[in-house]
């Protein structure tokens, strides 16, 4: 237990040393090596290089470098990243037998290493982690801590405002002002349908009851979604915090993080993280002298996308099948064994302590009319920078997608961002430009989502892209619902008899009938959203599916079925190898004259495409 | 307090209900009957079919009506285009998962999903695809689940669970591999089931039925070398005509009759009568441990259900439970012994076929116990929709037959008998006789009626012979745990508890004419079938069991008294711990 | 009765029980530990929760057979999992799994009769920057390839 006084002195004296992290013109000796510890990172042997250099500094007994882990920097497809501070050098795609070097020529010879430098997509040497492109367009709230202080240690999290705003809240705020704060940010819901977070807040409050819950929503399903999980790794007693400061606000003194057991460097982080806040008196019983007691439990999630919707996962919470609950009741009334429960996503909490610190105003400045603050993306797919990126709301796509995302590899084309993850929707190109908001996104038949941005170029099939959504959906559908269970899977077999070349034009009529209807009667979000990558496909392009019922084919030939393989007659030298691998004789042509494919015998089994030395096969 | 009342519109109706009124409940009574298909009142309340689904002015997406209340100044539409393409789309897809071979379907005629089908004209199934493939298991003599015709609606689930506190089963995997299983899917004759079967009253579909003994004993009746005996239940008598569309409950003893014999048998006897041996010895066995300091409290164990689940649960408890077999295997062994010895036919040539509203009886026939010299005391139980199967198939037009009456010498039976086919008729029976016994003399007054109605527990203390006597009565297995928690934990009061496996006792029991949800809903069906039972009662002559000429006539001739030796080879059991799954 | 490899199994789950209290919500992290120790939720030990915590075995079977991480038949000594992920699909994860099955001999969710490899597919193990990734046990590999997958199993069964 410490008490606020010790505290401040902590946070004082962390302060001081750290000042190099956040500024290259610190007035220091220190050398600070920050080694990104995200998943990412960590996949690729991370903690490996973290262990190197410590034992090169002690073997070369070097004095006032520090090597520290950190939480994900973003900008993951460069990984492993090791930063230098203060001078701010970025190290990309570093290996442990780099470290060596780093140590030789730059901590202690002071020159850069060329080499390990990172180029921006025109090939231009980037010396900065924010000289890159990538960061330009960014505004980092929830991720502000990520990749600047060690996620292990609480210390280096007061030393950057940490528990303040829970002081605050505490000494300062009665528990209307807190919601009345949240209320005027615009904070919406980062989990995916925007639902305002002080009037949620309000809700639980104005309930009646003495057992309260609020919950940490951390079980981030979306294949292709890690936002959540990166603000815990690099920022976990952030959401700590901001649960805690819920916790006074709606009147209650138990909370629960829901995370799933995929993500076990979060799990162990967060498990540090809370031990810490205990031990410091931040959590526990009487919080910083004051009268309010807050504790927060870590709950497992055992691999149930469905889970992450929140009636789903109060049940998993309570030991049962993660089916989810008819509302009303809403949570908020009736939750956690039957109690008035606050459920709230990571990045939501991540935003509150900002905004308690700094303002509802500042908050509600950044964003759009309707959508305030700034949005974590997980950028992935077929673009050049893969990783994690804040911006404000309002920003385009197309700056995403381009500005930041550096555009897309192997000089293909942009063909859709998917959004939302099995609950969004494709974005075609005319729609690229449209400001990033709540509304707007579901303008054009897509949503937010948790946070999910999937670019597609040109060689993907948008039939195929929404079969894979259908597979997932169907998968993790939790059974309970007959429109969710019969219905989704009834629609991935249409879609798998057009992608096989089998289908008919009713059935594109049928596929959107069952779509409707599964939107309507399904009980819970997972339901009533998985339609939505068919029908925004059927929308955008509805070509592609003409194409693969009416004329049996797919231009991205990714369906393998309708994928019509020809030899390109300006390439083909009549070389006969295609002949011969062809398994069912469909290759006709003589020696050094251009061969052709018989449609009607070929199965696209591929080997002529394989074999062939001229690429003339496609 | 004054009920608060709510107003809202449906249809463009106005309707005024009680706060707390479902939507479902409320349009009711604006004329308008919404279909449903998984829920089940008070039961299984969790809106997972959307068949019910109605639009709410002002609310996104589709309301669920069976669970979702009223509120002051709601609208409703209860048949917008949007309603009407969702239910017809659930419905399409419940079928498209469905085997729909209602031809060859035990329930045909009585089946939730049919009866929906024709109400929405289906004329084609929609949509194709994958079926769940399950195997059928049949292994145990009871029941039978066939999954292929499962539709997931839980309410099989939520009365094992729920009201019997059982849970064998439950559903397990998710999305469309989603099916109500047992751990690991073993066979229910493996698991903790108990065969009340309660799963197959609520099932909608033919997914869940009796194991059908109706061809074994059609082969039977054809044959001419054996003698062929029915014995027919209480409760079977008030449940056997609604098969026939007659009123819920009503007594149709002498159509039975008539119907058993056309059938082919050659004797058609009441085991009614086997319930007054039973009485005669349960009271006798009450009264012995009551005086001598038995091991108390005594509990009753005509039911084989609650028996099997006493020796999976509560396996230290089974002494407390009367050494008396239930009626219907006393009547066989006596049917087989003093019957056969007085009419002078080899026993073995015997056929005993009883007809129980019971499929836990078609266990209970199996048991080793469950006979004497080497002599089963009943070879086959069919259970009251059996019977009406049979009748139809013989194509008898029941509801015309001439009544007549059951056969001597077994023939008479007291009101007492009948009264054992509810929930608190063992029990009243036996203190009709105890208290005879206790004070010694003929007591007028033998209306208990602390013991009738249809709550799970019911407590009385009685003042027998100056003594205090504490009993309950107990239906529902859910009930019975409750009660033998209390034993376990020394902290039971009662000397004498009748305990029935199946929620109203044998009336209700798993092998009676399947209700709808609706029905059920709407009707007090077991109210009505025990009516029925204790209106036989008040216009019996004799009303005690004890009274029984047949029965003192059978105690002189062959058993000399209760609890004698002879008595006990033939008219008593004994119970072993069982394992409660066998994985 | 149970054999002796059944009485070893009720011994150590009893073990693992002990360490919670008997409140229902702790089911899946009992569950949790069990499948850790055994790579699997045998039926035995399913029944021992269900005495302790007091919940019909059916219903923990139902919570098994509900989520993704238990499983009810052990899986391999080397558990490869190839991620399905939007990021690693849209990258030609597929083309990995199904060289993985090839690979194995084995489909999505078996065991090699051997006990050594189990093969399952998973959605998203946040490791998007390196799609398409793959792990065995807790080891992930990015950016993966045919090549490398093949490369990968051969080390791993070249080990015990």
């Amino acid at each position: 237990m410490k008490t606020i006084e010790e505290i401040h002195k902590i946070a004082k004296q962390t302060r001081k040393e750290l000042e190099l992290r956040v500024n290259t013109k610190a007035d220091t000796r220190e050398k600070h090596i920050l080694v990104c510890h995200g998943t990412g990172c960590t996949s690729s042997k991370s903690p490996l290089i973290l262990e190197t250099f410590n034992k090169i500094i002690k073997e070369k007994k070097l004095k006032n470098v520090r090597v520290i882990m950190t939480g994900c920097f973003g900008i993951c497809s460069k990984g492993p990243i090791v930063i230098i501070r203060p001078e701010d050098t970025f190290y990309s795609m570093v290996t442990p037998e780099d470290c060596e070097e780093i140590i030789n020529t730059h901590i202690i010879g002071g020159k850069r290493v060329e080499r390990l430098l990172c180029k921006d997509i025109k090939g231009n040497m980037v010396d900065r982690l924010d000289d890159l492109a990538f960061y330009k367009k960014q505004k980092r709230i929830a991720l502000k801590n990520c990749g600047v202080i060690n996620p292990e240690n609480i210390d280096e999290y007061l030393a950057f405002d940490g528990y303040k705003a829970l002081e605050k809240v505490l000494t300062k705020m009665s528990q209307d002002e807190v919601i009345d704060e949240i209320s005027k940010s615009g904070l919406r819901g980062r989990g995916g349908a925007g639902f305002p977070t002080g009037k949620k807040w309000l809700f639980v409050k104005q309930e009646e009851g003495k057992q309260k819950y609020v919950v940490c929503n951390a079980d981030e399903g979306d294949p292709g979604a890690f936002m959540d999980r990166s603000i815990l790794e690099g920022d976990p007693h952030s959401v700590i915090e901001s649960m805690a400061i819920a916790g006074y606000a709606v009147g209650a003194n138990k909370g629960y993080i829901y995370v799933r057991a995929e993500y076990p460097i979060a799990v162990h982080r967060l498990e540090v993280a809370i031990n810490q806040a205990r031990k410091y008196g931040l959590l526990g019983k009487k919080i910083l002298g004051t009268t309010f007691n807050f504790d927060v439990e870590i709950r497992l999630g055992a691999g149930a996308f469905v889970c992450g919707e929140e009636t789903a996962l109060l049940e998993s919470i309570e030991g049962k099948r993660g089916q989810p609950r008819l509302k009303p009741p809403y949570p908020a009334h009736s939750g956690l064994w039957g109690c008035p429960t606050l459920i709230n996503n990571v990045e939501t909490y991540a935003n509150v302590t900002r905004i308690i610190l700094n303002g509802s105003k500042w908050y509600s400045s950044i964003g759009t009319e309707t959508s305030k603050g700034t949005k974590v993306f997980a950028l992935g797919g077929d673009v050049n920078n893969v990783g994690l990126v804040e911006v404000p709301m309002g920003t385009t796509l197309r700056e995403i997608v381009f500005d930041i995302g550096g555009g897309i590899p192997n000089g293909r084309n942009f063909k859709a961002a998917q959004t939302g993850g099995p609950s969004g929707g494709c974005i075609p190109e005319e729609h690229l430009d449209t400001p990033i908001d709540y509304e707007s996104l579901a303008q054009i038949d897509s949503m937010m989502g948790s946070g999910g941005l999937i670019v597609m170029d040109d060689s993907k099939c948008m039939v195929n892209i929404a079969k894979f959504y259908l597979e997932f959906t169907v998968s993790e559908s939790c059974g309970k619902c007959t429109p969710c269970r019969i219905g989704t899977k009834r629609m991935l077999e249409i879609l798998q008899k057009i992608c096989s070349g089998n289908g008919e034009e009713k059935d594109l009529v049928k596929l959107n009938e069952l779509a409707n209807g599964i939107k309507k009667a399904s009980v819970c979000g997972l339901g009533q959203t998985a339609p939505n990558p068919v029908l925004s496909t059927m929308k955008y392009f509805a070509d592609e599916y003409k194409e693969h019922v009416v004329d049996k084919s797919c231009r991205a030939k990714e369906c393998k079925e309708l994928a019509k393989i020809v030899i390109d007659e300006t390439k083909c030298k009549g070389c006969d190898l295609c002949k011969k691998v062809c398994p069912v004789s469909a290759i006709s042509g003589e020696v050094g004259k251009v061969h052709k494919i018989d449609q009607n015998k070929c199965i696209k089994c591929r080997s002529c495409m394989q074999k062939c030395p001229f690429k003339a096969i496609g | 307090m004054k009920e608060k009342l709510v107003t809202l519109s449906i249809d463009g109706q106005k309707v005024q209900v009680k706060e707390g009124t479902t939507i479902l409940e409320a349009a009711k009574k604006a004329g308008i009957d919404i279909p449903t298909l998984c829920f089940l009142k008070d039961i299984n309340e969790n809106g997972d079919c959307r068949m019910c689904v109605v639009e709410v002015e002002g609310r996104r997406g589709l309301a669920t009506s069976c669970i979702q209340k009223v509120e002051e100044g709601m609208v409703v539409h209860t048949n917008t285009p949007d309603v009407v393409s969702a239910r017809r789309m659930v419905l399409d897809l419940t079928l498209s998962n469905h085997h729909r071979d209602c031809l060859t379907c035990i329930r045909s005629g009585n089946c939730e999903l049919q009866a929906l089908a024709i109400k929405y004209n289906v004329q084609e199934v929609k949509y194709d695809g994958e079926k769940a493939k399950k195997e059928i298991d049949d292994k145990s003599p009871s029941i039978v689940r066939d999954f292929k015709k499962c539709i997931l609606c839980r309410r099989c689930v939520s009365t094992c669970k729920k009201v019997q506190d059982i849970g064998a089963i439950d559903c397990a995997q998710r999305g469309f591999e989603s099916c109500i299983s047992t751990v690991g899917n073993i066979s229910l004759n493996d698991s903790n089931c108990v065969f009340c079967g309660q799963c197959i009253e609520s099932c909608p579909t033919g997914a869940l039925h009796e194991k059908d003994d109706t061809e074994k004993l059609r082969e039977k009746l054809y044959d001419k070398d054996i003698v062929k005996i029915v014995q027919t239940a209480p409760a079977v008598r008030v449940g056997l005509g609604e098969e026939f569309e007659t009123p819920i409950g009503e007594n149709v003893q002498g159509k039975m009759v008539t119907a058993l014999k056309r059938l082919g048998f050659d004797k058609v006897f009441d085991t009614n009568t086997g319930a007054d041996f039973t009485i005669m010895e349960e009271a006798n066995e009450f009264v012995d441990r009551f005086t001598k300091k038995g091991k108390m409290p005594m509990i009753t164990s005509c039911c084989p259900a609650w028996v099997r689940f006493a020796e999976k649960n509560f396996p230290k408890q089974l002494s407390h439970l009367s050494t008396c077999k239930s009626p219907h295997q006393m009547f066989g062994a006596i049917i087989k012994s003093y019957y056969a010895k007085k009419m002078k036919i080899d026993p073995s040539k015997i056929f005993v076929v009883s007809v129980m509203p019971c499929i836990a009886k078609k266990y209970e026939i199996t048991r080793p116990e469950m006979e004497a010299d080497g002599i089963r005391d009943v070879d086959l139980v069919i259970t009251t929709r059996e019977l009406a199967r049979m009748i139809k198939q013989d194509a008898l037009d029941f509801n015309n037959l001439e009544e007549s009456g059951f056969d001597d010498p077994m023939g008479e039976a007291t009101g007492a008998g009948a009264i054992f086919g509810t929930t608190g008729g063992v029990m009243e029976a036996a203190l009709r006789t105890a208290a005879d016994i206790l004070e010694g003399t003929d007591i007028s007054e033998i209306k208990y009626e602390q013991v009738r109605g249809e709550k799970g527990i019911k407590e009385a203390k009685l003042e027998l012979a100056g003594k205090k006597i504490n009993i309950a009565v107990v239906s529902g297995l859910g009930n019975a745990r409750k009660v033998m928690n209390q034993i376990k934990d020394k902290k039971c009061k009662y000397d004498f508890i009748e305990i029935m496996a199946c929620p109203g006792g044998c009336v209700m029991g798993g092998g009676q004419p399947i209700k709808s949800s609706k029905i059920r809903r709407e009707q007090d069906v077991r109210k009505n079938r025990a009516d029925s039972l204790y209106s036989i009662d008040e216009k019996s002559v004799i009303r005690k069991s004890h009274q029984n000429p047949v029965l003192i006539k059978i105690y002189q001739e062959f058993f000399e008294k209760p609890a004698s030796e002879k008595a006990h080879k033939y008219l008593h059991t004994s119970y072993n711990k069982q394992n409660k799954y066998d994985i | 009765m149970p054999n002796c490899v059944d009485k070893k199994i009720i011994k150590e789950t009893d073990e693992i029980l002990s360490k919670f209290t008997n409140s229902k919500d702790n089911l899946i992290i009992i569950l949790e530990e069990v499948q850790k120790k055994y790579g699997y939720i045998p039926q035995v030990a399913q029944v021992e929760i269900s005495e302790y915590l007091n919940i019909p075995v059916a219903e923990i079977y139902g919570v098994v057979t509900f989520y993704s991480r238990f499983t009810t038949k052990p899986k391999g000594k080397y558990n490869v999992s190839v991620c399905l992920g939007t990021a690693c699909f849209v990258k030609g994860s597929k083309e990995i799994l199904e060289r993985a099955k090839q690979k194995l001999g084995i489909d999505e969710g078996e065991t090699s009769k051997d006990g050594k490899f189990s093969l399952d597919s998973t959605r998203c193990v946040g490791a998007c920057g390196l799609a398409p990734v793959f792990t065995v046990n807790n080891e992930v590999y990015g950016k993966a390839t045919v090549k490398k997958l093949d490369e990968v199993i051969d080390e791993y069964m070249k080990k015990d």
